[in-house]
């Protein structure tokens, strides 16, 4: 019974608390996300965002609280490959020597053999997904030699190659150019439709507007959370950057 | 002339060969340099240099006490190479002290107990091979021991190359696709304290460092590819120990410091000639004159 609770949503998480050795990075968060919605993860930095990402994709184990990923644990989420991660640009090695075929084929590492030796359905997905963010003429060019829009689609790549159901991204508009944003935009409402759950954190409050269903507002813990047409009032914005106003923080039209 | 000078040249390559010391150490030291060499790639990247240098020498007690116990020398090493960094870990997440400092701290605290110990333990241990290596003097069972290790860790690596890259490169994504991440941090740390223990015979605990990020770092200015990067690096780490080896037979040279320096001159090769990212950037040279 408590268990059919859960499934009814991709992301399921209650009363969550981070602690880094004792600081307290996030406490008593809670999300629930159905499929085919976009959310919105608003804060200032050091609120808690990346915490909150880590503790979804499992990279810090929580100190409270519960997490169900399509009703179940973190761990089977893992095995299958539910949760599709997109650092953020800062996140990782550009310099790495990596090309965007190989960076895209991570995607599929999770359902390989032990040797990650690909299939010629790996080699299939990873050609879709590359085409989608419309990356085919990039194949061998190494992610150092990329723009950061193109960077940015490769980790997109990776993400749909993985097939997850669940995508979480990390300012997935910051740093990309007015091409990668449209096409970002794009494949948002192609998710959506296929039923895929996104999370997205953003400095932009723009795009919130934009392609948010939902946004989480958090400062620590949730300072609110609901529909973007409803939450996203002045007041909230204000107690969720500390007391600066709305105005301050994208023009005084808002 | 002509003639003179080839078999002037063949007698330098093939002279040292006749000594039974010599094979066995080109043989030794080429196969520590690709074992160090392939692990090296992944330091490199992994940003792991120092931990490289730590666990190089936090190996010395391990092997002192190790002989002194009549136990496989590899083992004693092993135990505290692993037991080094897990004293590092455990030091800086329950103190202030930043990481850098915390590695320094514990490293040459290990050192220094290994070289207080060799002066205690009555037995036969040369601190001067430990610490500069003796490749031209390494014992039948030295060899097997070597060799068995060499190959584990050249097997390790091999199986999990794609993983142990995909840990360097994005740890996180690793653990949302189900990869275990903590088997990979150890197993890197294994080979790791394994490769130290192999590369002390040939260049000593005090150069094995070398052996461990020279010939990534060369690579690295070489390429974008990550499975040529581990090529050249390999390559570049087996051409520098016969190089170093050759150049102690004739030069009557130190024989780790010579295989250390051929590494620190490719490294510079690289560094000013590399096609891309060397200081003369050759390829644009190139276009400029093709045009």
């Amino acid at each position: 019974m408590e268990k059919l609770h859960y499934q009814n949503y991709r992301i399921y998480a209650e009363n969550i608390c981070v602690d880094y050795n004792g600081k307290v990075a996030l406490y008593d968060a809670n999300l629930r996300l159905k499929p085919g919605q976009i959310c919105g993860l608003v804060g200032m930095n050091g609120a808690g965002k990346t915490t909150f990402f880590n503790a979804l994709t499992g990279f810090v184990n929580i100190s409270k609280g519960k997490i169900r990923i399509n009703g179940e644990s973190l761990r089977s989420a893992q095995k299958d490959q539910t949760i599709a991660y997109v650092p953020q640009s800062e996140g990782i090695d550009s310099q790495f020597p990596v090309n965007v075929w190989d960076v895209v084929m991570m995607g599929r590492y999770g359902s390989m053999n032990v040797l990650r030796c690909p299939r010629e359905s790996d080699v299939q997905a990873v050609k879709d997904a590359i085409e989608r963010v419309d990356l085919t003429d990039f194949l061998s060019t190494p992610i150092g030699n990329l723009s950061g829009g193109q960077r940015k689609r490769t980790f997109l790549a990776r993400a749909i190659a993985q097939r997850a159901s669940i995508l979480l991204l990390d300012e997935p508009f910051t740093g990309v150019d007015i091409r990668t944003e449209k096409l970002i935009s794009e494949l948002f409402i192609q998710f959506k439709n296929e039923g895929k759950t996104i999370l997205l954190s953003t400095h932009d409050m723009i795009h919130v507007r934009e392609v948010c269903d939902l946004v989480l507002l958090i400062n620590k813990t949730v300072v609110a959370y609901g529909e973007t047409s409803e939450v996203f009032t002045p007041e909230n914005i204000t107690s969720t950057f500390g007391g600066i106003s709305p105005d301050v923080l994208f023009g005084p039209e808002s | 002339m002509e003639f003179f000078l080839f078999s002037s040249i063949n007698t330098f390559l093939t002279d040292p060969l006749t000594h039974d010391f010599m094979r066995k150490a080109l043989f030794m030291s080429s196969l520590v340099a690709a074992v160090c060499g392939f692990l090296s790639s992944y330091l490199t990247l992994k940003g792991w240099a120092l931990m490289g240098d730590a666990v190089s020498h936090s190996v010395m007690p391990g092997v002192v006490v190790a002989y002194a116990l009549g136990l496989p020398f590899s083992l004693g090493a092993f135990i505290f190479g692993v037991g080094s960094v897990a004293l590092i870990g455990f030091v800086k997440q329950k103190s202030r002290v930043k990481e850098d400092t915390v590695i320094g701290l514990v490293f040459t605290g290990f050192f220094a107990l290994g070289i207080v110990l060799v002066s205690k333990i009555k037995s036969n241990i040369d601190l001067h091979s430990i610490l500069f290596g003796s490749p031209l003097g390494i014992s039948l069972s030295d060899v097997k021991q070597t060799v068995l290790i060499s190959l584990l860790v050249v097997i390790l690596l091999s199986v999990f190359r794609k993983d142990l890259m995909l840990y360097c490169f994005d740890p996180r994504h690793a653990k949302t696709v189900g990869i275990n991440v903590h088997f990979l941090h150890y197993l890197l740390l294994t080979c790791l304290s394994l490769a130290a223990v192999v590369g002390l015979q040939t260049v000593g605990i005090i150069l094995v460092v070398a052996m461990l990020i020279t010939p990534g770092a060369t690579a690295y200015l070489l390429t974008d590819q990550f499975d040529n990067m581990t090529i050249i690096s390999v390559l570049s780490a087996i051409i520098s120990s016969l190089i170093g080896i050759y150049c102690s037979f004739w030069f009557d040279l130190e024989t780790g410091g010579s295989i250390v320096l051929a590494q620190t001159f490719i490294f510079l090769f690289a560094f000013l000639f590399a096609p891309r990212y060397g200081i003369f950037k050759f390829k644009k040279l190139f276009a400029g004159y093709k045009r």
